[in-house]
């Protein structure tokens, strides 16, 4: 046969899949196009996703400016990144190269190009994705980050009551006790890893409640968080497609049994709960959803991600900027009142998502520069967020700094994160039970980071606490 | 001298002079009103100066652009009365203007 018969064969079965989507069980589907792009890419000989192979990067001014390549996921594990995007803030604020392993990249680095590009979703559209790269063919998840209005509002809407405000209120103490739990269960004097005692307990024990996901079981939550944000082809990550569509798989059979098993409680007269799933099925907007397979779980890994890495980076972040400026961790000692505001400076500093990607919906221009239709543009939150132009001393950890609220970090415009105050709380939370009980926060060796142009994390920050001196009184 | 009622969440009054030449939401902010936030600075972006503007004031305002709309579209809070506080310039014509400021900022 020969190969274009062979694709038109393909393209036959593809049409037949989506006719059965509806009657057959969801991590089925994800199992059946898995196997049905393995099966097309060896057909066609298409090469699979990239791999990403680590070897040091040229200093910032060792290229020439258009040369310069700030899409590398080893960029911030190098150490590199604030002098690239200085670099390009002085020298090219619009800036495009043409030749990254993610295709023509437009990178805007300065605070205000970043603050126009969020603010005008008609001129540039968060479809079909938000991220630097494209995730596999086939696992092309549907969720409102990157959607348009008017769609983006109604699914937003929602799922928006989740964090609401009455919500919040409600899991405030929950919240503190099991962060109280958390830190002291930690040992005393001896080294521990940060990220996995705190910073992912805390945000895996959040996600369960918000989702109203078997407590014991919240670790998977963890693992389909990082299998989504990591994928190599996506964000220069480590996650294989192969890895990806079981991980996926897995969390579509996990997440209809919930929401099956909800939708019966709910109709036998049971009060649904604020949780996410009750939300989505009691909304005429996405009560149906279940029926969309990528969307269901699209915006189901949406919200997984966006409470997972971003709170969980900006708790280990926290701790790793205060052992950098250590008069800081001093002037919040005798200072406490500071923590919010500090909680801004550490979402600031920390950046956890580095970028949000856009697409220009005509030819336009920008910062001096033609930019076409359907041309490809980078937002680069982590520069925007050390811009001169915007924060005096940007690279500095200032918790008192004056305009720390005005910070990238959550974007602007509609896209605006959704989670912003329930990460500010956990934080604040965190901040406050940390301050009575250990005296200092010890960091005991160069934290390590994770191979991601979009996700700024840690994966190991070696810490050891002293406990406070009880008061005597 | 002109001024504005901010009523709080907790039902407490603040009082706040105009300024001619800024916005609402920068008044507030200068007067350290609880509960206006202003995260973008003022360009309707962010939607965390969300005031709810008393009846009677509701058509003496300059209308609502269509970014102010869109980000009072994604405001769950939303009321008929919903404004963003920094796309209503204070002008002397303010005079007596009452706003209640929500218990939440999105």
């Amino acid at each position: 046969m020969k190969l274009t018969d062979r694709i038109t064969e393909l393209s036959h079965l593809d049409r037949s899949l989506q006719a059965v989507q509806a009657r057959v069980p969801m991590d089925l589907q994800i199992k059946g196009m898995h196997l049905y792009q393995r099966l097309k890419r060896r057909l066609t000989g298409r090469a699979a996703e990239p791999r990403f192979i680590e070897y040091p990067l040229p200093a910032a001014d060792a290229v020439p400016i258009e040369a310069l390549d700030p899409t590398s996921p080893f960029l911030y594990r190098q150490g590199l990144w604030q002098s690239y995007f200085k670099r390009l803030r002085d020298e090219a604020p619009v800036h495009w190269n043409g030749h990254t392993p993610f295709g023509g990249v437009w990178s805007i680095t300065r605070y205000d190009d970043i603050m126009t590009v969020d603010r005008d979703h008609e001129r540039f559209s968060a479809e079909p994705f938000i991220v630097m790269g494209e995730p596999p063919e086939g696992l092309d998840l549907a969720m409102f980050i990157a959607m348009d209005p008017p769609r983006h509002d109604r699914q937003r809407m929602a799922v928006q009551g989740v964090v609401s405000p009455r919500n919040l209120q409600e899991m405030e103490s929950l919240i503190r006790s099991r962060t109280r739990e958390v830190l002291d269960s930690l040992p005393l004097g001896t080294p521990f890893n940060w990220v996995e005692r705190v910073s992912i307990e805390l945000t895996a024990r959040m996600l369960a409640t918000l989702l109203d996901f078997p407590y014991e079981q919240r670790h998977r939550l963890v693992k389909w968080s990082d299998t989504a944000a990591n994928l190599a082809s996506a964000t220069g990550g480590t996650v294989t497609a192969d890895e990806a569509f079981s991980a996926m798989a897995e969390m579509a059979a996990a997440f209809t049994r919930l929401w099956h098993d909800k939708a019966r409680r709910i109709a036998a007269g049971e009060p649904p709960g604020f949780d996410l799933i009750s939300l989505l099925l009691t909304s005429p907007d996405t009560r149906d959803m279940i029926e969309r397979p990528l969307e269901f779980l699209g915006n189901l890994a949406l919200l997984i991600v966006g409470g997972n890495d971003t709170t969980r980076n900006s708790m280990s972040g926290g701790v790793y900027a205060h052992h950098l400026y250590p008069s800081e961790f001093a002037k919040l000692k005798a200072n406490p009142e500071l923590i919010p505001n500090m909680v801004a400076e550490i979402i600031r500093w920390q950046t956890p998502l580095a970028h949000m990607r856009r697409v220009a919906t005509r030819d336009t221009r920008l910062g001096g520069q033609f930019i076409r239709r359907g041309d490809k543009l980078i937002m680069w939150y982590a520069s925007g967020n050390r811009d001169e132009r915007k924060f005096e001393n940007a690279d500095a950890f200032i918790i008192d700094r004056p305009n720390a609220r005005q910070h990238m970090s959550f974007g602007f415009g509609v896209h605006r994160c959704m989670g912003n105050r329930l990460a500010e709380l956990q934080l604040r939370i965190l901040w406050e039970e940390i301050l009575p009980r250990f005296d200092t926060i010890e960091v005991l060796e160069k934290p390590q980071i994770v191979q991601s142009n979009f996700v700024r994390g840690y994966s190991r920050l070696m810490v050891r606490l002293t406990p406070a001196r009880r008061q005597t009184s | 001298m002109p001024a504005v009622t901010f009523v709080l969440a907790s039902g407490a009054i603040q009082e706040v002079p105009l300024t001619e030449g800024s916005s609402l939401m920068e008044i507030a902010k200068m007067h350290a009103v609880p509960g206006i936030d202003g995260d973008c600075g003022g360009c309707c972006a962010c939607g965390t100066c969300h005031v709810i503007v008393d009846e009677a004031w509701r058509n003496r305002l300059p209308p609502i652009t269509s970014a102010e709309a869109q980000m009072l579209a994604i405001h769950a809070g939303a009321d008929p009365g919903s404004r963003l506080a920094c796309q209503i310039p204070a002008t002397a014509a303010l005079d007596g203007l009452r706003v209640r400021v929500p218990d939440h900022q999105f």
